[in-house]
């Protein structure tokens, strides 16, 4: 893959370079609220890089990866609370959970294909959501407070919001990384050649099922430390982070940016939880043109009156997602 | 003694009421071209499915090489030097010519829990599977993504990918499917090229083709064998030309 | 004992409502390959609409009426409007087009009728409990529920077996292309199959919006449920969807109801009342996981899929 001096990877470049200066940026202005709103967009955007692989490159729409940011955000919490705060144990101990829960859930789904994938792994996550509702111990509906942060010693300090929001970047392009490398390995040649005929593939004698699992094990870990990330940048965990809708955000996020290349689903993360930020105002300045400020501001509370339509309208027309308008444009 | 590579040994299979292979019994000399004739429905996609794996026979057993290979699952066969081709093309049409047959050739070359270097760069995968293309014509094409590629072509490119598996054996299912005059003739010359070291097992409709290539040829008619012969004595054989007169009355009548 | 078969008829309830909502999916599914997550949006506004009217014509049953007629038309408007667009697209185009639905309505209905919720008062003989056998009594209204989505059942049966719009559905279930070969109105079919499963989600919504909920989300938490219950069934068919339901129904209700009770001849008093809560959300989850290991393509899956 020769990087050209394209107009998609100019912007893509440009993004990256934004993100790496931002707590700059906000250390300047004091705007503190970026700095987190742009954490979280960077621990969002590492999980719609681990769903990207098994979805865009691999074929497997997994409806439950938000079960996996549950999982390490929840493995973090319920450590901390039984008083192991070393994040040298917590961390490699959400990544086992994460990818032993994977391995049983993609046993059983693999499987299967098509709508029967979808519908089951969403079923897993929810049942997960489900259980985290039920511990009682460790705060049930109402979620677990995270007092410390996970401690890594002389290392990093992860209170610290710029070092975190460091953390979390060099996270980010490192999962971007492994994708890329991966997809274009032996291994990523098999999940993508399986996505795209898999009949095929067995008939030229390739074991499918076990490299699917494979890939998608590894998704689910690379999510699980997303979660884990997730856990400490929110001082919290609770069921609503498994919650089914957030496994839809993900997916969004993925085909958003833009499925099957490896920097969609950061456009993908950045584009909707800016949009998400910023339609509520959008459309209150909208209003404001030919109304009073009170309905503007009510207005403005509807905002997911207009993000439900704009998926569909996504899906309708512009389904490879920014990369692909972003590769149109280059085009001229 | 001619030895035998393929045995096929009373393959039955049912559907519901249909019996789509009847006590089917043929056997595929080593280095010969055998061909599967019979008229529409005679079962011979039923056959073939049986043979790759992907359907299993209610009855009877597949030798392959002296191996029992009737449970054998579908990624299996290739591996033991069987390959097959698809009457209808399925291909990984969103990658190059070169990428579909380099992946054939991955499948063969060690194992591919690799993660780390770029496949597309490996010359053990990239060298035999120029060579394959080249077998069947299509080097000129070797970086062209499959899908911007003619029937004719994808139907070549179908021969290469079987080729690339390093087989023993082909199972080509109606190679020529689709083809007009010029490239029919074409794919003749390349699988009478390929004839000389490989054993193939053709199923083909086109019997210009069939008697041009074919060393001894089988008729498949209800799921059944009705005769196994050379050429020449096939054409003769009445029974042969009424199960296929049969079909044309039936088509004109 | 007494508590068992009131448990019992519960999970017939809760199966039967589930029915409504698998069968109407499975449809939709088997005859436009269409997922259809908005489905429980449609539940939703049956609930809402159920208790919006009666409230308004102060009478239950007119307000169900209405309901139902409301949530058919609003379901076919859908249909015309956005699913249309979205037959023969990848599933995922579904998932992500019918999940943008989802938060449309969920807002809609925020709009509309606030945060809050609504409630749905019940005729007071409704409510009083109705001796079934000697000795058992079982409120009244569940009964009804039972009844009455049975009788729904019983005619969606006679409807797919037996009527020619039927016989339609099952053809178009095996090969669509063959039924708009044969000149039917394709478009005209797959409004009323939606149509009909936008009545069944919404009389569902309807019917168990005096006991359980109305209020916004309410379709997520049962759509869950009723994708379990198609996995377990088997796609496309509605005699599993039927099976499954109330075997879903009956595990889901009769387990939670008992689970503290047989974790305590393992465990101790405190870890069965701990471990309870969580485990009994997984009952019928584990139920799934069972099946799919087993028979991964569902108990009665729909031939020729």
């Amino acid at each position: 893959m020769t990087a050209r001096l394209s107009f998609r990877n100019i912007v893509v470049a440009g993004l990256v370079v934004v993100l790496a200066l931002l707590p700059v940026y906000c250390t300047f202005t004091g705007n503190y609220f970026l700095m987190s709103l742009f954490t979280r967009i960077l621990i969002l955007a590492m999980a719609a890089v681990s769903l990207n692989l098994i979805m865009g490159f691999g074929g497997m729409v997994s409806f439950g990866h938000a079960a996996y940011l549950g999982i390490g955000g929840y493995v973090v919490g319920i450590l901390a609370k039984e008083g192991i705060g070393s994040g040298f144990v917590q961390w490699p101990v959400a990544l086992a959970v994460s990818g032993l829960y994977a391995l049983i859930v993609g046993a059983l789904s693999l499987r299967t294909r098509g709508v029967y994938f979808i519908m089951i792994t969403l079923a897993f996550a929810q049942m997960i959501y489900y259980v985290a509702s039920g511990l009682a111990r460790y705060g049930g509906d109402d979620g677990l407070t995270i007092y410390h942060r996970s401690s890594f010693g002389a290392a990093m300090d992860l209170s610290n919001k710029t070092q975190f929001y460091y953390v979390c970047f060099a996270a980010l392009l490192a999962s971007v990384y492994v994708v890329w490398r991966i997809v274009n390995s032996r291994f990523g040649l098999v999940i993508q050649g399986a996505r795209s005929n898999e009949r095929r593939m067995r008939a030229i004698g390739f074991p499918v099922f076990r490299y699917k699992l494979i890939c998608f094990v590894i998704s689910g870990v690379m999510c699980g430390l997303a979660g884990a990330l997730l856990a400490n940048h929110t001082d919290f965990v609770s069921p609503a982070l498994m919650y089914w809708t957030r496994s839809g955000d993900l997916i969004v996020m993925a085909v958003l940016g833009g499925m099957g290349t490896v920097f969609g689903p950061i456009i993908g993360a950045v584009a909707l939880l800016v949009l998400e930020e910023f339609l509520p105002t959008l459309i209150r300045f909208a209003f404001l043109g030919f109304s009073g400020g009170d309905l503007a501001t009510r207005a403005a509370e509807y905002w997911q009156i207009v993000l439900g339509p704009l998926f569909l309208v996504v899906v309708l027309f512009a389904r490879g997602g920014i990369d692909s308008l972003l590769a149109r444009v280059g085009r001229g | 003694m001619a030895d035998t590579l393929l045995k096929i040994d009373r393959l039955t299979k049912r559907f519901g009421g249909v019996v789509a292979s009847d006590d089917v019994v043929l056997g595929v000399e080593r280095g010969e071209l055998h061909a599967i004739i019979g008229p529409n429905g005679a079962g011979k996609t039923t056959l073939i499915g049986q043979l790759t794996g992907e359907l299993t026979p209610n009855s009877g057993r597949i030798q392959f090489d002296g191996a029992d290979i009737t449970a054998l699952p579908v990624h299996r066969r290739s591996a033991l030097g069987l390959a097959r081709s698809f009457q209808i093309t399925s291909l990984f049409l969103d990658f190059t010519a070169l990428d579909n047959v380099a992946l054939a050739v991955q499948a063969h070359a060690g194992h591919s829990f690799r993660f780390w270097r770029n496949a597309r760069l490996e010359a053990g995968l990239r060298e035999p599977a120029r060579a394959a293309l080249e077998r069947v014509g299509l080097a000129s094409r070797a970086d062209v993504v499959v899908a911007n590629m003619s029937h004719g072509e994808h139907r070549q490119l179908e021969i290469a990918m079987a080729l690339a598996t390093n087989p023993r054996m082909l199972l080509l299912d109606e190679p020529m499917a689709g083809m007009g005059p010029e490239e029919s003739a074409r794919m003749v010359a390349i699988l009478r090229e390929l004839k000389r070291d490989l054993t193939i097992l053709l199923i083909e409709h086109d019997m210009e083709a069939v008697f041009a290539l074919a060393d001894r040829i089988s008729v498949l008619v209800y799921g059944r064998v009705i005769a196994t012969d050379a050429p020449a004595a096939i054409r003769a054989n009445a029974e042969v030309r009424a199960a296929y007169l049969g079909e044309q009355e039936a088509t004109h009548g | 004992m007494l508590y068992f078969i009131e448990q019992c008829l519960n999970g017939v309830q809760l199966g039967m409502l589930l029915f409504l909502l698998a069968a109407g999916l499975t449809l939709i599914f088997g005859i436009m390959d269409l997922v259809n997550l908005a489905h429980g949006s449609l539940y939703m506004l049956g609930a809402y609409f159920a208790a919006t009217f009666a409230a308004a014509t102060d009478s239950f049953v007119l307000g169900a009426a209405l309901a139902l007629l409301a949530t058919l038309v609003v379901g076919m408007a859908i249909e015309v409007i956005a699913m249309r667009r979205l037959y023969g697209r990848d599933h995922l185009d579904h998932v992500l087009g019918t999940f943008g639905l989802i938060l449309f309505f969920n807002e809609l209905v925020r709009l509309v009728w606030g945060p809050a919720g609504l409630t749905l008062p019940l005729p007071p003989q409704m409510l009083t409990a109705v001796q079934i056998i000697p000795g058992v009594y079982y409120p009244a209204y569940r009964l009804v529920i039972i009844v009455a989505t049975l009788a729904v059942a019983a005619l969606l049966y006679i409807l797919v077996m037996r009527t020619r719009l039927g016989m339609l559905i099952r053809a178009g279930a095996s090969n669509r292309e063959m039924v708009g070969a044969l000149g039917v109105n394709i478009k005209l079919l797959y409004t009323l199959v939606f149509g009909l499963g936008a009545a069944l989600a919404g009389f569902a919504g309807m019917m168990q919006a005096p006991i359980l909920t109305v209020q916004i989300g309410m379709g997520e938490n049962i759509l869950i449920l009723a994708f379990v219950v198609i996995i377990i069934g088997g796609i496309g068919s509605i005699r599993g969807a039927f099976v499954a339901s109330l075997f879903v129904g009956i595990v889901d209700t009769v387990g939670r109801a008992y689970l503290t009770d047989i974790l305590r001849l393992f465990l101790s008093t405190n870890a069965a009342s701990t471990a309870s809560p969580a485990l009994s959300s997984m009952l019928i989850y584990l139920l799934m996981a069972l099946v799919l290991v087993l028979r991964p393509e569902g108990l009665f899956p729909a031939a020729g899929k």
